[in-house]
């Protein structure tokens, strides 16, 4: 039974960054933007807050600092989106080009930002992880349950699940949403009733912005001592999650969860005693992740829900 | 705009899309301007200087370095700019140059029998074979299963790679030490060509030559072959419409999931023949490192696809710009300026050209001033 509390606690650290920066693709998609820079504003959003916490750790520790540091994410996260809405919506812009863009300087930024502003030009920012909630105080002790969700864990774990329900409230079951969604499949039909494509596309991306950056964040404190201006390809693999999960709440988790269990497997099968007595060499197991969910994806892809004016600048002029 | 004089606007076209991506290139080198006056404005000016000059400071060898680093580029830019021209996103690149890579160094060292050229010319064609192979996974899956091609291209790259680094262990290319490859033969390298005598410097009566190779010539020629196939085959033609529109495109009668399916082949092959070119080096030149992070290379194909506009002739331009702008980085370090400048720069001027329709609107109207003035004073 621990092994099952191990695995479900690892795959939360693997899977909540994933679904966070997945439902922030899914805003700006369902606007009607496509969003491949999730890579870059994660870093931008990582980069900020970790160095928030590089220097506020001396005074604060503890949540209250983790809370301070995922505004600071979010904001930034948001800040830096912001240069591909104006780019995607104000000049119709390629979106992948835009895109590309932010990904190439969001790193080079973050390392640039790092020598100039650290000690002897060192470029990794490092930081004390005091955040680790050993057990929550009374739900940790109800039994089953209790090991599997409320220890060894974040506050981001929850903030992640807060996200998913708010984003599928907001999405379904507000004006917005469906504006949203509206902009993403037919914005001239929008536009016809009055809704100001812009303005929601604006929106949208900014969202993803935001759990782009708070994203980054979550990623890094679990798994890392220092940040180094990579997310490893999560961007990448948010993006992924966002197209496995159909471009749906639901189904973002779901993908989410399935990526990141076969992940935890992948990372930790030397401690689980089935699993390395198998003549499989590590470089396999890593591979286990990606190729489940390409098997995955060839059973269900066959009628893809992709928000049809995704990816199409909205032109005013030419409806 | 729609009603001005047709012929003449589709002369314009091409220049008014070199013009705009200069006007993003000027833009991107102020935005850089911009950053080095912030970080040390007493050498700004200089700082710039070596940017614009780029390969050129290193003399005749900074130009054969500046072409060396720019022959991986050019063959992975055109992968993603031909996948772009048949439209589809391209982002395994990095995958497929890796695998690529592998079973062309595998090749050059247990193959050692294969006489005189052919020891690097048929472990060039095994990476081309197998790059093209890695690509037809997402190829098949997107033609016939409707997977998004992004994502399957992000789950061959991590395949990819895991997949070498296993493969590299337990083969005997494996240098345990430095945790790398081998050293290919060195018959098996890439030649000069005849390049080393024109890229070199000399100290004293010591002579260098820079690391170019004919691997620049093949990137060149490969460059031209594409452009050939899609502009003056019916082959590429059909491959661009299915990029357009592929449902009409199977009305017209053309094979589109083939089409589909040969696109993604094609760009795999370029990136696999990106990692030949850059790993069949010399003793001193690059091995693959053991390690879990996806090959860059793949990814520097996209912004060289999108600032040469996907043509495949810009992209041999754009692949030696954006080599020329790194080496500039290279240089740079000397006035104590981080080469992380570079990659801002590449991004803001990346990000400008994203602007081209204005900047082609800007342009188009300007020209057309100028032309009826000309008209007036016939």
């Amino acid at each position: 039974m621990d092994t099952v509390y191990f695995l479900i606690q690892q795959m939360m650290l693997f899977s909540i960054p994933l679904l966070i920066v997945a439902l922030g693709g899914m805003f700006s998609e369902r606007s009607g933007v496509v969003n491949i820079a999730l890579e870059g504003i994660m870093v931008m959003g990582a980069f900020c807050s970790i160095f928030f916490i590089n220097r506020m750790q001396n005074v604060l520790s503890g949540n209250l600092l983790l809370i301070l540091a995922i505004l600071v994410a979010a904001v930034s996260g948001m800040v830096f989106s912001l240069l591909h809405a104006y780019a995607a919506i104000n000049m119709r812009a390629d979106q992948t080009i835009s895109g590309t863009a932010l990904n190439m300087i969001a790193p080079a930024f973050a390392i640039y930002m790092a020598r100039s502003l650290q000690a002897n030009g060192v470029q990794q920012i490092p930081f004390n992880n005091t955040f680790r909630i050993k057990s929550v105080p009374l739900l940790g002790d109800i039994p089953v349950i209790g090991p599997l969700f409320f220890q060894n864990t974040y506050i981001t774990t929850y903030l992640g699940v807060i996200i998913l329900l708010i984003s599928a409230f907001v999405l379904y079951r507000t004006k917005f949403g469906l504006r949203l969604r509206a902009c993403g499949e037919h914005p001239q039909a929008a536009d016809s009733v009055g809704v100001n494509v812009y303005r929601i596309r604006y929106a949208g991306v900014a969202i993803s912005g935001a759990l782009g950056g708070l994203g980054g964040l979550v990623f890094v404190v679990p798994t890392s001592t220092n940040f180094n201006a990579t997310v490893a390809g999560y961007g990448f693999l948010a993006l992924a999650v966002l197209i496995f999960g159909q471009w749906k709440p639901m189904r973002i988790l779901f993908a989410a969860f399935f990526f990141g269990l076969m992940k935890t497997i992948a990372a930790s099968y030397s401690g689980l005693s089935f699993l390395k007595n198998l003549p499989i060499p590590s470089n396999v197991y890593k591979m286990i992740p990606y190729i489940a969910t390409l098997i995955v994806l060839a059973f269900t892809s066959k009628n893809s829900q992709a928000p049809r004016a995704s990816g199409v600048p909205y032109d005013k002029g030419s409806r | 705009m729609r009603r001005g004089n047709k012929r003449s606007l589709t002369e314009l076209t091409g220049l008014n899309s070199f013009l705009s991506s200069v006007i993003a290139i000027l833009v991107g080198l102020a935005f850089g301007f911009i950053i080095l006056l912030i970080s040390n404005p007493s050498q700004a000016l200089k700082g710039i200087l070596v940017i614009v000059k780029g390969g050129f400071n290193g003399g005749a060898k900074g130009v054969g370095q500046m072409l060396y680093y720019a022959t991986p580029l050019i063959l992975t830019g055109l992968s993603v700019g031909f996948a772009f021209k048949t439209g589809l996103f391209n982002i395994g690149a990095s995958g497929q140059l890796i695998v690529g890579a592998f079973s062309a160094i595998w090749t050059a060292v247990n193959w050692k029998w294969l006489p005189g050229p052919l020891h690097w010319i048929v472990p060039m064609f095994v990476a081309i074979l197998v790059g093209g192979l890695w690509a037809t996974i997402p190829g098949l899956f997107k033609a016939y299963l409707g997977v998004n091609e992004v994502i399957s291209c992000i789950m061959m790259n991590y395949i990819g790679m895991y997949g070498v680094n296993h493969l590299i262990k337990v083969t005997n290319i494996y240098d345990q030490l430095k945790n790398q490859t081998v050293s290919v033969p060195a018959t098996a390298a890439l030649p000069y060509g005849g390049l080393n005598k024109v890229f070199y410097e000399k100290i004293g009566n010591l002579v260098r030559p820079s690391s170019v190779n004919i691997g620049i010539i093949i990137a060149v020629i490969a460059a031209i072959v594409i452009y050939l196939l899609l502009n003056k085959t019916t082959f590429g033609y059909e491959l661009k419409a299915c990029g357009h529109n592929r449902d009409a495109s199977r009305y017209a009668g053309i094979n589109e999931k083939r089409s589909i399916l040969m696109s993604m082949v094609i760009a795999g092959m370029l990136s696999g023949l990106a990692g030949a070119v850059m790993y069949l080096a010399k003793s001193d030149g690059l091995h693959i490192d053991v390690v879990d992070v996806l090959a860059p290379q793949g990814f520097n194909g996209i912004p060289v696809a999108l600032l040469g506009l996907s043509n495949p002739l810009g992209i041999i331009f754009s692949g030696i710009f954006v080599a020329h702008l790194e080496q500039g980085g290279y240089y740079l370090q000397k006035l104590n300026y981080m080469p992380e400048i570079i990659d801002i720069i590449i991004g803001a001027i990346i990000y400008f050209s994203a602007f081209a329709l204005i900047f082609k609107n800007a342009v188009q109207a300007l020209m057309r001033r100028l032309f009826r003035r000309q008209d007036k004073e016939d």
